[in-house]
């Protein structure tokens, strides 16, 4: 079973698109199989270190538009930014790195508490679709959002602040770690159960159609992305969406961080067909698969999804193979994944190898790139200092918020709507 | 009251449910954010033909038929109220919301908190549900009991054409989300109600018949049961003062304390389960604000807590039947 999927990701010639009858892989042939017991994670650890090729994968792409394509071998004879994308790409992809890896510090220090799911190595997936969105265009993450809410435009300080329980939060300190929210970056959350935000992604993505359509906005072309993992595609609410979309082709990228692992359920033991990617084609809408480890790439497909969408033709699902360097959540050990797998992934680090290219095809140099690194230290230090500078959230901010109407609240025996009372505002009024 | 099932079918087929289709349609005159998104809602003209016309008048996006996927698109209903629209989700019956249980706990009543006020969220769930004739345990359920703690929303049921009308205008206007409990046998009522534009406030509750001897409290199909046995009370020489609560969730805490201030007996009659039901969440309440002016302990007659059965004896049995009432009444004001 192994062997057949290794074939798959790690080697570099396309798989061939299999047909309908045959399996990608029998799992009652699982070589050196001891137990009937379908996808031990043991046997993927061995089958997969001994298969491991640390080529890195031309990015296969396996679409259905042929205008990505089309593009694909354009994009091989020349470069694909100019030196201010690459700049701006990298920069992006270190503040993502750097943000986090100070949360992981003051989650350790006591400064933030309860989950926190933490997205190094996945920054190119970010950067490669957020970077090419205007303001007006939304995004919709998971409870791993933090850098999701950075790469969109919201301030470092902001992010920090939320994270630490502050009044300066871009929640007021009410959402946390899983729900960041901003209305003017158009991030609509941040949500702790997985698929809960893909009808949202769908509604937003249904708003923008009726702006166009109904209420004759004729320049309305606002798309949304929807980021999600591999767990959640196994999950009722995507597959639903997934036909909404395509059935109303609404403005909407479902984009797939596809990291093998939720928690520590490997995606291939949950997953009947694991390539993710072809549950598009179902559905009536492109599904591509892309190398999640190189922003470049990343950034080409999400620009034609994403214009795609904006021309009013539908969605696509974006499968992107990417790998989150650390444990689920900073509660998490992480003893399940093989180490072995953690290395081949750690050398496909996304930010190295942009930093590679740019390198290499002179549009930066190493002083420059290390300047941004320094800058990015400096911005992710100031956010810190501002979240421990804040306050905290005062007792009166306990009952605001509850309901845009705060009439929601009734009517109190005196006759009086309850919100109009002064204890209310301080907090200690009984609802 | 049996009717043929010919003059069933005429109906259904040609009259559309004119109060809370015409709340509706004014509604979508008013503001073109306001749409209405659901199974069956547009070409079918809806279940219970609610939405009779609409889809003809307003387009098929305005008027939006859904796949069956009550969380996916309860949940999309929920993205479009936070980029700007005013979405009506409607529940085919109120039942099938179970599976966008999901979608209205954590999203529509949590997300204008988490977001700490930055995202508001003006969506309508509605749609039919409490007992019928004989639709099965799973077409007969009373959602108001299920949805009651979920902090961030709003519920009100309506009773009459005119409530109906007022209530439905009011969700829609709101900037809270509002769930419109509607009941399945009410659809048929017949009222005249006023030509200019009115709305009924979402947090009040309605005085149906003034009395002394007692407070009646009550909502939707059993505000008929209780009118009903008002009407044997009247004959037995009791004053009975009914109040149709509307609101359940907020209470209106001030005309029913007034009530309670007056009469000093409560009797709360309802559809829900006896457990965790609107009565019981109301029994509390009462308790805990109006305790010294009770001469008596709250009565709550709730449905049994039994999946409705099929068979019409034994449903019958579930419900509170006006002869319950009678008794009740009788016992309290002794």
């Amino acid at each position: 079973m192994s062997t057949a999927f290794s074939a798959a990701k790690f080697t570099s010639p396309p798989f061939p698109l299999r047909s309908h009858d045959k399996p990608l892989f029998d799992p009652l042939k699982i070589p050196n199989a001891t137990s009937p017991f379908l996808g031990s994670t043991r046997k993927i650890r061995r089958s997969s270190s001994t298969k491991l090729n640390l080529h890195r994968r031309s990015g296969t792409v396996v679409a259905v538009s042929d205008v990505v394509k089309e593009k694909k071998s354009k994009s091989t004879s020349s470069l694909l930014i100019t030196k201010e994308e690459g700049l701006e790409l990298y920069e992006d992809m270190v503040l993502g790195r750097a943000f986090e890896d100070m949360c992981a510090q003051m989650y350790y220090r006591g400064k933030m508490f309860g989950f926190v799911h933490l997205y190094n190595g996945q920054e190119a997936v970010s950067t490669g679709f957020i970077k090419l969105l205007k303001q007006q265009d939304s995004v919709v993450s998971t409870y791993r959002d933090h850098v999701h809410a950075l790469s969109k435009g919201v301030p470092a300080r902001a992010v920090m602040s939320e994270l630490f329980g502050k009044t300066t939060g871009c929640c007021r300190g009410q959402g946390g770690s899983m729900h960041m929210f901003s209305s003017e970056h158009n991030l609509l959350g941040g949500f702790a159960f997985i698929g809960e935000g893909i009808p949202v992604a769908t509604g937003a993505a249904f708003t923008s159609k009726y702006k166009r359509e109904v209420l004759k906005e004729a320049d309305c072309d606002h798309v949304t992305l929807a980021f999600f993992g591999d767990g959640t595609c196994n999950n009722g609410q995507f597959f639903e969406c997934l036909n909404m979309a395509a059935l109303w082709k609404l403005p909407i990228v479902f984009v797939v961080e596809n990291n093998l692992w939720a928690i520590g359920m490997s995606h291939l033991r949950a997953t009947s067909d694991p390539q993710i990617y072809k549950k598009g084609p179902a559905f009536g809408m492109p599904g591509i698969h892309v190398d999640g480890m190189d922003v470049l790439k990343v950034r080409e497909v999400a620009k034609e999804a994403i214009a795609r969408a904006r021309r009013g033709e539908g969605p696509t699902l974006v499968e992107c193979e990417t790998y989150r360097f650390r444990g689920h959540s900073l509660a998490d050990p992480d003893e399940l994944r093989d180490p072995a797998e953690k290395a081949h992934y750690a050398a496909r680090d996304p930010i190295t190898a942009l930093k590679k290219y740019l390198i290499e095809n002179s549009l930066a140099s190493e002083a420059e790139l290390k300047a941004i690194d320094k800058k990015i230290d400096e911005v992710v230090e100031d956010a810190v200092e501002f979240a421990d500078e804040s306050p905290l959230p005062s007792r009166s901010q306990l009952l605001e918020n509850v309901f845009a109407d705060p009439k929601g609240f009734g009517i109190g025996p005196d006759g009086r709507y309850r919100c109009e009372d002064p204890k209310f505002t301080e907090g200690t009024a009984h609802v | 009251m049996q009717l043929q099932p010919k003059l069933i079918a005429l109906q259904l087929l040609h009259l559309r449910n004119p109060a809370l289709g015409e709340g509706l349609e004014e509604e979508m005159e008013r503001d073109p954010r306001v749409c209405v998104m659901g199974e069956d809602v547009g070409h079918y003209g809806g279940s219970y033909k609610v939405t009779k016309g609409l889809a003809t008048k307003f387009g098929d996006l305005r008027v939006l038929d859904t796949p069956i996927a009550e969380n996916s698109f309860t949940g999309m209903g929920i993205g479009a109220a936070m980029t700007g629209l005013r979405p009506v989700v409607e529940g085919m019956n109120m039942g099938f919301l179970l599976l966008a249980f999901n979608q209205i706990s954590n999203n529509c009543g949590m997300l204008h908190y988490t977001s700490g006020g930055q995202f508001t969220i003006p969506i309508v769930i509605r749609g039919p549900g409490g007992v019928g004739r004989q639709l099965g345990a799973e077409h007969s359920q009373r959602l108001e009991s299920y949805f009651q703690s979920i902090p961030g929303i709003q519920m009100v049921a309506c009773s009459t054409p005119y409530n109906a009308k007022g209530l439905m205008k009011a969700a829609i206007r709101s900037e809270n989300p509002v769930i419109l409990f509607e009941h399945v046998l009410l659809y048929n009522l017949k009222e005249r109600i006023p030509d200019e534009d009115y709305i009924c406030n979402l947090e009040e509750a309605e005085l149906v018949r003034p009395g002394e001897d007692i407070t009646i409290l009550t909502y939707s199909r059993m505000r008929y049961h209780v009118m009903q046995a008002a009407k044997t009370l009247v004959n037995k020489g009791y004053d009975p003062e009914v109040i149709d609560i509307r609101s359940l969730k907020p209470f209106d805490l001030y005309t029913i304390g007034n009530s309670v201030k007056k009469t000093h007996r409560v009797l709360i009659v309802e559809e829900c389960m006896r457990t965790g039901g609107i009565g019981a969440s109301l029994t509390a309440a009462i308790t805990e604000n109006f305790h010294d002016y009770l001469d008596a302990p709250v009565m709550c007659l709730s449905s049994q807590d039994v999946p409705t059965p099929y068979a019409g004896t034994l449903e019958e049995w579930t419900v509170v039947q006006p002869a319950q009432i009678v008794t009740a009444v009788e016992q309290l004001c002794q």
